[in-house]
């Protein structure tokens, strides 16, 4: 009779790791950051059709990296699940917190049950009422949550841009400034990235009931130049 | 309620009511008796195309049978941002069709990215008609009227329907509901194809007026108790309503004019 070989469970979850690590990894980094009108959503995409970054629900975005179409999966059904949790309750009852353990179940899900866990890394970003108030949850591969009140760095080489951001990075600040240290965090000292390379929105505080906004062209190359 | 995953063959796409068919969610009113009398029903609207957009607008009157039911009900509400829906029938289901339909259109936007057209949105509101004629048959008939901003085509467009999801579109107005004779009279007389918004605000106002003057079901502006028509404007800078002490002094200086010519 074959045995099948034995593999303890420490080095599959290993294997599994750094397999979806090495998928993340090799893409581009992209930045959510709270600035003191709302959060700001960046990321390096030289695609203008294939995004990275979404727009959830009224006060939600989400920003995912590596597999395109593994995290884009993960956005189509966080809107599905936003969207009929406010038809079935009330618009005010959708919240990150609860959508992040959600995409934090089936993230996990993948990972220990499935052929292969998801290549993806992805945040979503809540903004609250006032300045201060805003959430930006973290998601990993895995499953794991991490939250923070200030800004996250995802994908590749997000060390060093994290360490770059950090140098500069202040609370309550306007959104040009947060959005030029994004971008040259993102870039490094060797390259500037332009607004082509660049996919920017935000969820600004003053835009109504849909706070998400993408910033385009023209606006995109205003906010740039103003460094 | 976990995140809903879906194979790739039975991916409802950007369809919100498919996804909820799926879930074995949709409403339905199947089997409901069909007494008229005890069914809240919401009774005229009217939309204007005038140069620059629509104006769409609607009295405030609900009635269960032969007695008023509310008085400051809603029946004109933005679709989008450059698009509105207006609903005559028996409120509940057309509340209901509003909402799922508002979520339909901004569902699709956020899944697929980009808005759906507005030939695309009337076409949707078809659809939910359609799927509603089961409940039409037995006394719980929707008929809307759908009207927007057309960003392709830089003008106003106005669409009826009827309850069958049959979708019409129209040139300078639409009405329904039970005063939609009536007012389509005062529409059909004033209109002149070249309407400034100013114009067709006052004119929304007038044909409801008329309405509730031969219609019971019509409710008529009340001064006492502050209650005027719901009027929205839409054009290229999008959905806006129309503030009720603007609407006051409308209908004043309209009752003014009809004393005046009368006397």
């Amino acid at each position: 009779m074959n045995m099948p070989m034995y593999v303890s469970p420490e080095q599959l979850m290993k294997d599994r790791a750094d397999y979806a690590r090495k998928g993340i990894t090799r893409g581009r980094a992209a930045i959510v950051s709270v600035f003191s009108d709302g959060v700001l959503l960046c990321a390096e995409n030289p695609s203008n059709t294939l995004r990275k970054i979404g727009e959830i629900y009224d006060r939600i975005g989400f920003i995912g990296v590596g597999k395109y179409n593994e995290f884009d999966q993960l956005r189509v059904a966080g809107v599905r699940h936003a969207d009929l949790k406010g038809y079935s309750f009330s618009r005010e009852d959708v919240d990150a917190r609860w959508l992040a353990n959600q995409y934090a179940q089936t993230l996990g899900q993948y990972f220990t049950h499935e052929m292969k866990p998801l290549e993806v890394e992805i945040a979503i970003a809540e903004i609250g009422e006032e300045t201060g108030s805003d959430q930006i949850f973290h998601l990993l591969y895995d499953g794991t949550v991490m939250d923070t009140e200030t800004f996250v760095v995802i994908g590749g080489e997000t060390e060093t841009v994290k360490t770059r951001l950090e140098e500069s990075w202040k609370s309550n600040q306007p959104l040009t400034d947060i959005l030029n240290q994004a971008v040259s965090a993102l870039a490094g000292p060797d390259r500037t990235l332009k607004a082509d390379d660049l996919e920017v929105a935000v969820l600004g505080r003053g835009n109504g009931r849909r706070a998400f906004r993408r910033i385009e062209n023209e606006a995109l190359d205003e906010h740039l130049s103003e460094n | 309620m976990t995140l809903p995953r879906f194979s790739p063959d039975s991916d409802p796409g950007p369809d919100f009511l498919g996804l909820l068919q799926r879930l074995e969610r949709s409403p339905s009113w199947d089997g409901v008796p069909a007494d008229a009398t005890q069914i809240t029903h919401g009774t005229t609207v009217v939309a204007i195309q005038t140069l620059d957009g629509v104006v769409m607008s609607g009295d405030r009157r609900a009635t269960s049978g032969h007695l008023i039911s509310h008085r400051t009900i809603e029946k004109v509400f933005p679709a989008d941002q450059h698009s509105g829906v207006a609903i005559a029938g028996a409120a509940g289901p057309a509340m209901e069709m509003v909402r799922l339909f508002q979520l339909q259109i901004e569902h699709y936007e956020k899944v697929e990215g980009r808005p759906l057209s507005l030939d695309g949105k009337a076409n949707q509101l078809s659809q939910m008609l359609r799927n509603n004629l089961p409940a039409a048959l037995q006394g719980l008939g929707v008929v809307p009227i759908f009207a927007g901003f057309d960003e392709k085509l830089q003008k106003g467009r106005l669409f009826e329907f009827d309850i069958t999801g049959g979708r019409y579109e129209e040139k300078d107005f639409a009405a329904s509901g039970s005063g939609s004779l009536h007012a389509s009279t005062v529409l059909k007389l004033r209109h002149n194809g070249k309407l400034s918004t100013d114009e067709g605000i006052d004119l929304s106002i007038e044909a409801l007026f008329h309405a509730a003057d031969e219609d019971s079901a019509t409710g008529g502006p009340d001064p006492i108790r502050g209650i005027y028509p719901v009027v929205a404007v839409i054009n290229s800078s999008g959905f806006t309503r129309i503030e009720d002490s603007e609407l006051a002094t409308r209908t004043n200086t309209l009752v003014e004019k009809i004393a005046g010519e009368r006397s």
